[in-house]
């Protein structure tokens, strides 16, 4: 029979933990005789052990000690009887988790067993085929790895001195920049509260994406402001384009019309600062955020073939939320008038008719650079080539 | 539900009674068993219910178990316990000094002021102060008694009473004080009383707690399905183990009357209910 000694130790002031922990060990109906001389102890073991339905006996030993049989009781294991096995904690290359997760299952560590009775907790996005990509763990480190602190990155002090006219064409690209941040903020926000925890690295991943839009809306704000200019403005148009995004019907499409199609051309634009950027505030800042946003278009794409490899038919799916997005947008303006100039202006670096005439090429140049690297995504994720120029071609005129 | 074939009384000491009650009335309900309960404030409203036809049992402290049976002797009726928990059986209650207190036995308690819980409280008052009679201690006439009376008419199930009196041994107001074991070491591990700062002085005679109360002509097929279901009961049920944590219990077992004989005479002494169960404390108030 096996026994413990807990000496002097009360049973409020850790003994417990030292019989619980030797009850353990035991089936139930089998026997654990304890020893102790702390005041009061076998009062204290008495309450407990009858709250936790064990047995006791007292006895006197020879040598004068207390001594008292515990045997245990049946409630302890029967509290995990029919508890829930969550899955496997970590995931080797190609191993993939469970397909359902169960809302039973709430916000255990996966890998946990789970007391049956627990509270079911409902996440709408709980399919792994609606969410999961391949490389999400891997992108999450990648992420995780590559954050940058805006105050330390960036040389917020660089001497420049911009011309008033080129200084408002930044102060309205920030502008623009920061309602396409945040609407690239609220469409991963809204998801990853709904995204049942057993998916753990498309969590993390979202997460982290939502904490480099964060930070994407604070370099392009403290920018737009460094010289003193006030935020400029902000179209019908270009925010009808975002909300449709918003309202993408469910998680794949929203990966795909934001992160694949939308992400995709803003890192073109991003490109097109970092090489046209009058300031060298502007172009490290551009720098930054367009290596961000390629994780993120990494991410809506290995999520987008995940999907499809599992639901092949999916792919029509996508195919009219691009032509419904288009016909929903149809009437408005697209990108305004005031950005495509801005942009025309920042290229050309001079109000001069050659100047001009650079930037406008550089402009049309960028527009074709969205849509080639559009329609090669669309490509990859298996549209044919016809179908792919044709539906890189009804993407919004805001690129995002 | 229409019309309830058993209704049962309960003590809305906290509010997870009504947790506790909504969830066994689904589970009985589910059972084929249209089982309802009525709360009330106090005990002492709950007795009385089961003598004028309202309640066809009751969840009773041992005080009302003790009640209810003096008013039914006293009608020439009969009151039964059907059904209690395992953590209701052979609790003892402790007579707690201060670590360094030169208190070393019931009789140097002579002179000195003892603290004790509610009125009504069997193991922070009733049962403390027989224990010290027993011991030719008398309260009030041998030693100060200092109530710390919180929710009267609960019958001490509220914890208040007894942690008020354990701050007020630490802070040097009382020389001593009463509660239930597994508040002491309930207090010990909250950090109410640290651990170390106090020990026993006296320990009661074990006694038992709460009981399923049938009243006088409480309809029997009704009855013997409700304790039957409340026996079957079983803490690996994942829907019945939450509430059944709530109510402290691992297993119902089936009712006893042997443990309380102490407070029979706990209750004489203090001349807290008469022979007839009428209540003779003036200063109980509930
Ligand atoms: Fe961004
Ligand atoms: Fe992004």
């Amino acid at each position: 029979m096996p026994t413990i000694d807990i000496e002097d130790l009360g049973l409020d002031e850790g003994a417990l933990f030292l019989i619980r922990r030797a009850l353990a060990d035991l089936q139930t109906g089998e026997t654990l005789t304890v020893r102790g001389r702390a005041p009061n102890w076998e009062r204290h073991l008495d309450s407990w052990r009858r709250h936790e339905g064990h047995a006791m006996a007292t006895r006197a030993t020879p040598d004068g000690v207390t001594e008292v049989v515990l045997t245990r009781g049946p409630w302890a294991e029967d509290r995990w009887r029919g508890a829930l096995a969550t899955g496997q904690s970590q995931l080797e290359p190609g191993d993939l988790p469970a397909a359902e997760a169960d809302a039973a299952w709430g916000l255990a560590a996966r890998g946990a067993t789970v007391e049956a009775g627990s509270p079911p907790i409902g996440f709408s996005l709980s399919t792994r085929d609606e969410i999961w990509a391949a490389t999400a763990g891997e992108l999450y480190r990648q992420a995780a790895a590559g954050q940058w602190d805006p105050q330390t990155a960036i040389d917020w002090d660089a001497p420049f001195d911009l011309p008033p006219v080129i200084e408002a064409a930044v102060a309205q690209v920030m502008t623009y920049l920061v309602e396409n941040e945040n609407a690239a903020l609220i469409v991963p926000a809204r998801h990853l509260g709904q995204v049942h925890p057993h998916y753990r690295e498309v969590q993390q991943a979202l997460a982290l994406q939502c904490a480099d839009e964060a930070r994407h809306i604070e370099v392009f704000t403290r920018r737009l402001g460094l010289r003193g200019h006030a935020p400029m403005l902000s179209t019908a148009g270009g925010q009808a384009s975002l909300h449709s995004l918003l309202r993408a019907p469910d998680f794949s499409t929203a990966a795909f019309l934001l992160s694949v199609l939308g992400e995709g051309s803003f890192i073109n634009l991003l490109n097109f600062l970092h090489e046209h950027a009058p300031d060298p505030v502007t172009r490290q800042i551009c720098r930054l955020a367009a290596r961000d946003e390629a994780r993120h278009v990494a991410f809506g794409m290995a999520h987008l073939e995940h999907r499809l490899a599992a639901q092949p038919g999916y792919l029509i799916r996508l195919q009219s939320a691009i032509e419904q997005r288009h016909e929903e947008l149809t009437p408005t303006a697209g990108l305004n008038e005031e950005v495509f100039d801005a942009l025309v202006l920042l290229a050309a670096g001079e109000l001069t008719p050659p100047a001009v005439a650079r930037g406008h090429l550089a402009v049309q140049r960028l527009k074709a650079d969205m849509a080639a690297g559009r329609k090669a995504r669309l490509l990859r994720l298996g549209f044919l080539s016809d179908e792919a120029q044709r539906l890189s071609d009804l993407h919004t005129r805001n690129f995002m | 539900m229409n019309k309830p074939s058993l209704v049962m009384g309960a003590v809305a000491y906290a509010p997870k009674v009504v947790t506790i009650w909504e969830g066994f009335k689904a589970a009985f309900a589910k059972q084929g068993l249209a089982f309802d309960y009525m709360l009330y404030s106090n005990y002492e409203a709950q007795v009385e219910a089961q003598f004028d036809g309202t309640i066809h049992l009751a969840w009773n402290s041992p005080l009302a178990w003790v009640r209810a049976e003096r008013i039914a002797r006293s009608r020439g009726l009969t009151v039964e316990a059907v059904a209690m928990r395992n953590t209701d059986c052979d609790l003892r209650s402790l007579i707690v000094v201060r670590a360094d207190s030169p208190l070393k036995s019931a009789a140097d308690l002579r002179g000195k002021t003892l603290g004790v819980g509610a009125i009504d409280s069997p193991q922070a008052t009733l049962i403390p102060l027989h224990h010290l009679r027993q011991a030719g201690l008398v309260g009030g006439r041998d030693f100060t008694v200092r109530r710390f009376d919180v929710l009267c008419g609960k019958h001490g199930d509220h914890i208040g009473g007894e942690r008020d009196a354990a701050v007020a041994l630490l802070a040097g107001e009382v020389d001593a004080c009463c509660m239930i074991d597994g508040n002491h070491l309930a207090f010990g591990l909250d950090g109410t009383l640290p651990a170390g700062s106090t020990r026993a002085l006296e320990t009661t005679e074990p006694y038992d707690h709460c009981n399923f109360t049938v009243s006088p002509g409480a309809p029997a097929a009704e009855v013997a399905r409700f304790t039957q279901m409340l026996l079957a009961m079983r803490w690996d049920d994942p829907e019945m183990r939450p509430l059944m944590y709530l109510e402290g219990v691992r297993q119902w077992k089936p009712g006893r009357v042997s443990g309380y004989p102490q407070l029979e005479t706990a209750v004489d002494e203090a001349a807290f209910y008469g022979p007839d169960g009428r209540i003779l404390d003036a200063d109980y108030r509930y």
